[in-house]
């Protein structure tokens, strides 16, 4: 997945194959960070990642063991 | 948004102010027919949106038709402060015995209409202000409260002015504050006013100024003196940074990230938050600083469209550095904004830490925003750092670093 410079997004490889998270995932982020793979599934767009507003909807949506947000400026 | 003298003749007109007759003229034929209509002396008058017009050459005087068309085609041909005439505005000449200021316009620092009057109209109302102090009357007027004949005398009255002229000034200042109000006007002057050799008094000249933000709810006033939409009446075209501002500002329709003016200093801002702008923007100069550009950010704008601002901003020639200030903020998120501001400075090929002399937001998710200007070094204050201290902090590491 393509790193934002402030914000990566992490999506576990089970999600992929969950057609109804990838749906919820699309629709819960209110700035368009996640994408369908041309392949089929999720992706993220590199151009929103910085966008992200940390509202952890997509987390309460996949469960934190799933999608992780993680902030590049912290250590 | 300015109007031209014609135009805020009418506004006069229409609430029974008392004016010499004209004509508006758009060509030096109209003009000589417009003296021949008129007849005897007029004075022509260059219609455009600056001052200035007597010492440029705008103003001409005519007693026939031929002299009226032949001061018209110098006038016409004569651009003043850059700008085309939008036409020529011949009127009757009265032999003038004295004249008056009047003028309204807002008091920031007392946040209320002041009514300017003056018994020595004709110049520089502050050069008057200085020299002749006891010359120069200001009454302050609501913004709710209707206003009374009371308060229009009060103000001629205190310039020493007396009996009949007192009575007829009054209602003409009385109507001007009443145009400033209703119209949404930041500027209403008449000056000068005119009290004839025959003991008439009458509105010479006359510059009005409406709220730009206002036009919306004017509409109809606008279309009513002719005024389009697209006229949107600047005294300068825009420069290609304020069109590229602009341009900035449309990429989305988050927050506001741009009405961006260019000035020439070397201290790029990028400021804002509900009246944070103006008073970082002056608390720069009074802090010596020499501001490259104003802005407005606010509303919580997207990272992207932040660092296209900042990229413009940054990247204009002659910016050294930037300082980011706001207001303490609520509806904009500080975290954002730092992502936006050092996204904008690092696209641009600088390193944050070098380029942006403070950054100053105070507010909602700070302590995240602080995280992010922490690793990449750059010097930050909360709100315990007044905004004038912060404007005084960027100037001076500006100067340091000019070794000044
Ligand atoms: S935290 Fe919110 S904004 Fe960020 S990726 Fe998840 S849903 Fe989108």
């Amino acid at each position: 997945m393509p790193d934002g410079l402030f914000i990566r997004v992490d999506i576990a490889e089970s999600v992929q194959s969950d057609p109804d998270l990838v749906r919820r995932l699309l629709e819960v982020c209110p700035v368009d960070i996640f994408d369908r793979a041309e392949e089929g599934g999720v992706t993220t767009v590199e151009a929103n990642l910085d966008e992200c507003t940390l509202c952890d909807l997509c987390i309460q949506a996949a469960g934190d063991d799933r999608v992780r947000v993680v902030k590049l400026y912290q250590d | 948004m300015r109007f031209y003298e014609f135009e805020a003749k009418e506004l006069l007109r229409r609430r029974g102010v008392p004016l010499p007759e004209s004509r508006l003229a758009r060509t030096a034929a109209e003009a000589a027919a417009a003296q021949r209509d008129l007849g005897g002396a007029v004075v022509l008058k260059s219609q455009v949106l600056s001052g200035g017009r007597m010492k440029a050459g705008g103003v001409r005087f005519a007693e026939s038709a031929d002299e009226a068309r032949d001061a018209a085609e110098a006038i016409l041909a004569l651009p003043i402060s850059g700008q085309e005439p939008a036409g020529v505005l011949v009127e009757q000449k009265g032999d003038v015995a004295q004249e008056y200021y009047a003028a309204v316009t807002w008091d920031g620092r007392a946040k209320r209409p002041v009514i300017i009057f003056s018994d020595m109209g004709g110049i520089d109302i502050e050069e008057v202000a200085e020299t002749h102090p006891e010359h120069v009357s200001r009454t302050h007027v609501s913004t709710l409260r209707p206003l009374s004949d009371y308060q229009a005398k009060l103000a001629v009255a205190r310039t020493g002015v007396t009996g009949g002229d007192l009575n007829r000034l009054a209602r003409i200042v009385l109507q001007l504050a009443r145009a400033f109000r209703e119209h949404d006007l930041t500027l209403a002057e008449i000056n000068p006013i005119g009290k004839l050799a025959d003991g008439g008094i009458l509105a010479l000249d006359a510059h009005m100024e409406m709220e730009a933000e206002a036009r919306g709810a004017h509409r109809g006033l606008l279309a009513d003196l002719g005024i389009a939409d697209e006229d949107t009446r600047q005294a300068r075209p825009p420069t290609p940074f304020e069109v590229a501002g602009a341009q900035v500002d449309a990429q989305d329709t988050r927050g506001v990230a741009g009405n961006v003016t260019e000035f020439s200093g070397s201290l790029g801002l990028v400021i804002g938050a509900g009246g944070g702008s103006l008073t970082l923007f002056d608390a720069v100069r009074s802090a010596g600083g020499d501001p490259a550009n104003y802005c407005e950010v606010g509303g919580n704008p997207s990272v992207r469209k932040t660092a296209a601002l900042t990229r413009l901003i940054v990247s204009k020639p002659g910016v050294e550095k930037i300082a980011v200030m706001m207001n303490v903020v609520s509806n904009t998120r500080v975290d954002i904004m730092a992502r936006g501001v050092i996204k904008g400075v690092i696209d641009a090929g600088f390193d944050p830490a070098e380029k942006i002399a403070i950054f100053r937001i105070p507010g909602s998710w700070e302590e995240e925003g602080f995280a992010i200007l922490r690793r990449y070094g750059v010097e930050y204050v909360d709100r315990s750092v007044s905004m004038h201290e912060a404007a005084r902090r960027a100037v001076a590491k500006l100067a340091a670093q000019d070794g000044g």
